[in-house]
């Protein structure tokens, strides 16, 4: 019998949810989101503000998907979950009854109690209300402060460059994201940030936000002042589980689930940013916020809830990100410090970079990094999986880059003569 | 929500840097010369005139491009979709009346164009031994904004060596095999041809009056005839095989050299829509068809000595002179840039493109392949297609694009952020690769075939988004 099975939340894990649930079965689908009234690129909302795509160009699928593919839209504000009665309250708007539901609410900008961060200038940037503040808040300023050295706050500090307003980036570790990236990568994201004339901080705290009616300056622990009328506070993001608290489900950091995405109450699931994994038998990732693991989640958890109960299994690990102009690919195990076990082979041609780890004893590959450089997944994984020699690997990468037609090689051949 | 922030504005904050100004100075000192020529009483110099009319875009856009320089290199597409010329605004709709009407003035009211034609003649004698007309003048034109946003793109692009060969391709056969030697075969009394075009872009190519005009004069008319039939039965075939319609469309067409240059600003603008997808391809192939029938026509015509279809045929290359060749190839192919975006007529009108886009398909190697689940469904791709090819609902279900459309200009890849995209010439094994998303195989596949069967599906859905099996993932490829 077909069910109701009602999704909060239209992100990419909510709506690849409600797609392979539609792949899989006749279930009735409804999808509530606060946020907009169809599913968008939230990778894009840097595009939109620098001018290089509107709102439309961002939403991946044309308006008309959704009614052809019977995914009923609602737009509201999910407030509660009556899990009794199996409803769910939407401010100012028509409860709806579920057979299942699934949380799929996303994240929220991290705060540090930092004095001064509720005044007006000061923002967050995750969803597009963020955008339209932000778009409010940077009109006519002659500086922004972005405070937090991961990838949104490389992304705001680009947004702000493009429209022309100088950029302070301060950074709270030593160099840019060291406690993901090696040295080496870190470093040429350093340099990045510079040549592109951002003053950067590293090693900065903020300690306060100065202004009367709007922020005017901030403070570093540093004991610098650094005028401004704009900040930008991306230290991180943590789950959105306010629907979830105010309903009696069990909740940590996120929304508690097992391997199936099943909270404890019975026909609930969460999925994507919102959720947390209880046991570490998934892994030592409990909470996963990548645009890549939001999809991963639902598109498994749409076999659960269409009758097929399916465990979550992560694969090889894998992430790309771009730091202004500079590309970066990441497949496997690459982490900063790498253990004893681990040998890092590093190449490096102009300002592109190839980073190769393998296991020391076995010489089996493990992980790749690029900078300016782009490889094959597949290739990737399959290597990794397979466990295939280091030499091995490094004669065949030239073979299996995935950089446009006619780039240099010269880094691949350095990789393949090292080997020998 | 539509999202209206500052759409139509200038960018917040941009300035002009002093070298800026002076480029644009002298850009309008430009303006104003070839403004003269065309309203003035000729009181002027013309060849003075057109030389500081020329000389002001050139010396004008170099001080400009020199700024780009000053960036790093990279994409930057910052500000298109604020500003009023490239997000059809304002300045935007006023270039696309100036360029429509130019063509109007070009094909029938030439007589306006005098003082601009005569400004050319010293050019026109020193190449080809005859004054000018209004077509030197149009092809000074158009090679000049192809060697000009040429270069331009030779700067944006800087760090991707495809963009750079392609568009010094572009450059090179506007400026040799379009301009330069056409001119040289006049000046030696040889028929005015153009290496670059074939039938049935250049559709009476193949038409009996030129291959007797071509047959009965002297020299070297019949290796043009000869040209004409291998690079239209053979080389195209082949090189289309091997590398996809971009041999052609990107690095060799004198219309895609003006989309690729001049037409870049504007590449976006391009409907992506599947309802535009579907008029392109009734459109493309009607154009096709029609170029079809009238050389069929016109030979039957000329074999029966005019016995059959005589009036008929003569009507049919009327009408298709005028409607394609003039309206639909000239005013809007190149004046509707800045609303509809740089390729209208390669997408909807141009049958070469529409025979090379069936090879294309069919018979060749080429396809964008994707990589494995990187991609974040941002839109770069799509948005930067000239073509209109939606090429992020590939991107995102990890298909290879095979579509019939794409001129291989390489800008999906090159605007994507994550490093997703690559053009191909693989074997045509694994060409069609079926949506596979890396990671899929994590996600347990294995449902029980009894369950699988018993799948209720909705025949529509089923239709739009295929279900995946272990069949369509095979697995991947090792060395």
């Amino acid at each position: 019998m077909a069910q109701h099975i009602v999704i909060i939340g239209n992100g990419v894990a909510g709506i690849t949810a409600a797609r392979f649930v539609r792949k899989l079965s006749t279930n009735r689908i409804t999808v509530v989101s606060s946020e907009t009234d169809h599913f968008y690129a939230r990778t894009a909302l840097m595009y939109i503000y620098m001018g290089h795509m509107r709102y439309r160009e961002t939403k991946p699928y044309e308006d008309h998907f959704w009614a052809h593919n019977k995914i009923d839209l609602v737009r509201g504000y999910a407030t509660q979950i009556d899990t009794q009665n199996k409803i769910v309250r939407i401010a100012d708007g028509v409860d709806i009854a579920y057979d299942a539901l699934l949380l799929a609410t996303g994240s929220k900008s991290n705060q540090f109690g930092w004095p001064g961060q509720d005044l007006p200038g000061v923002q967050g940037l995750y969803g597009m209300q963020d955008l339209a503040l932000m778009e409010r808040n940077t009109r006519g300023i002659s500086r922004g402060v972005v405070v937090g050295g991961g990838l949104i706050g490389i992304e705001m500090a680009e947004m702000l460059h493009a429209r022309h307003i100088p950029v302070t980036f301060l950074v709270r570790e030593k160099s840019y994201m060291d406690y993901l990236l090696p040295e080496e990568e870190s470093a040429l994201i350093n340099d990045e940030i510079v040549a592109h004339g951002i003053d950067l901080r590293l090693g900065t705290e903020l300690k306060s936000i100065i202004g009367q009616d709007r922020a005017s300056a901030v403070e570093t622990n540093l004991g610098g002042r650094i005028d401004c009328q704009f900040v930008g506070l991306t230290a991180g993001v943590h789950p959105n589980i306010d629907i979830a608290r105010a309903s009696g489900i069990n909740t940590n950091k996120g929304i508690l689930v097992n391997e199936f995405f099943e909270t404890n109450v019975q026909d609930v699931y969460a999925a994507g940013d919102c959720a947390e994994f209880n046991a570490d038998d998934i892994g030592s990732r409990r909470v996963e916020q990548l645009w890549y693991t939001g999809r991963a989640h639902g598109k498994t958890v749409a076999y659960t809830l269409c009758g097929h109960r399916t465990p979550y299994r992560r694969g090889v690990f894998f992430n790309s990100a771009k730091f202004f102009t500079i590309e970066y690919q990441t497949y496997g195990e690459v982490p900063a410090q790498p253990g004893p076990h681990i040998r890092s082979q590093l190449f490096r041609q102009g300002r592109t970079l190839l980073r190769v780890n393998s296991d020391r004893k076995t010489g089996r590959v493990l992980g790749f990094n690029t900078m300016g450089l782009r490889i094959r997944q597949d290739q990737c994984e399959a290597w990794i999986r397979g466990g295939t020699p280091v030499e091995q690997v490094l004669k065949s990468l030239a073979k299996v880059r995935f950089d446009s037609e006619f780039q240099s090689r010269k880094i691949y051949h350095q990789a393949a003569v090292s080997s020998n | 929500m539509e999202y209206h922030a500052s759409l139509q504005l200038t960018t917040p904050g941009s300035r002009y840097s002093a070298r800026q100004k002076a480029g644009l100075a002298l850009i309008g000192v430009g303006v104003l010369a070839l403004l003269v020529m065309l309203v003035g009483n000729g009181a002027l110099n013309p060849a003075l005139t057109m030389g500081v009319g020329i000389s002001g875009f050139l010396l004008g856009s170099g001080l400009l491009f020199a700024d780009l320089l000053q960036q790093p290199p990279g994409v930057n597409n910052n500000g298109v979709w604020f500003s009023g010329a490239t997000a059809r605004g304002m300045a935007g709709w006023i270039m696309g009346i100036v360029f429509t009407g130019f063509y109007i003035i070009l094909y029938w009211a030439p007589s306006n164009l005098e003082q601009l034609v005569r400004g050319t003649d010293a050019l026109s004698i020193a190449l080809r031994g005859r004054p000018a007309d209004q077509w030197f003048l149009y092809g000074l034109f158009y090679t000049l904004a192809i060697l000009i946003m040429g270069a331009r793109m030779l700067i944006k692009y800087r760090d991707n060596r495809y963009q750079i060969l392609r568009t010094i391709s572009v450059m090179f056969f506007q400026l040799g095999l379009a301009f330069i030697i056409p001119s040289l075969l006049l000046l030696l009394n040889e028929p005015e041809f153009y290496f670059s075009y074939f039938w049935p872009l250049k559709y009476d190519y193949l038409w009996p009056s030129t291959f007797s005009s071509l047959t009965q004069g002297p020299g070297l008319g019949i290796f043009l005839l000869f040209w004409t039939a291998v690079m239209t039965f053979v080389a195209t075939p082949v090189l289309t095989y091997f590398y996809g319609k971009r041999w052609y469309c990107s690095w060799v067409c004198g219309c895609g050299g003006l989309a690729e240059t001049a037409g870049d600003p504007f590449r976006h603008l391009s409907d992506k829509s599947t309802k535009a997808w579907k008029v392109e391809r009734w459109m493309v192939h009607s154009v096709l068809v029609f170029v079809v029938v009238t050389t069929l026509t016109l030979w039957i015509n000329s074999w029966t000595g005019g016995g059959i279809l005589g009036g008929l045929s003569q009507e049919f290359s009327r009408l298709y002179g005028f409607f394609i060749g003039l309206i639909f190839a000239g005013v809007i192919g190149v004046g509707f840039y800045p609303i509809m975006g740089s390729r209208v007529w390669c997408r909807f009108g141009c049958p070469m493109a529409a025979i090379l886009g069936l090879l294309q398909k069919y018979l060749s190697r080429f396809r964008i392949t994707t990589n494995g689940g990187q991609c974040i469904s941002c839109g770069n791709c799509s948005t930067y297609c000239e073509m209109g090819i939606d090429v992020r609902w590939y991107a995102q279900r990890g298909q290879n694009i095979v579509r019939a459309s794409c001129v291989g200009c390489g800008m999906c890849a090159t605007v994507c952020p994550r490093g997703v995209l690559r053009l191909e010439n693989g074997s045509m094994k694994a060409r069609y690769n079926g949506p596979v998303l890396i990671h899929h195989n994590d996600v347990s596949v294995q449902l029980d075939e009894a369950w699988q069967r018993e799948r209720p599906l909705m025949p529509s859905v089923q239709e739009d988004l295929p279900i995946l099996t272990d069949k369509d993932l095979g697995s991947p490829p090792v060395l």
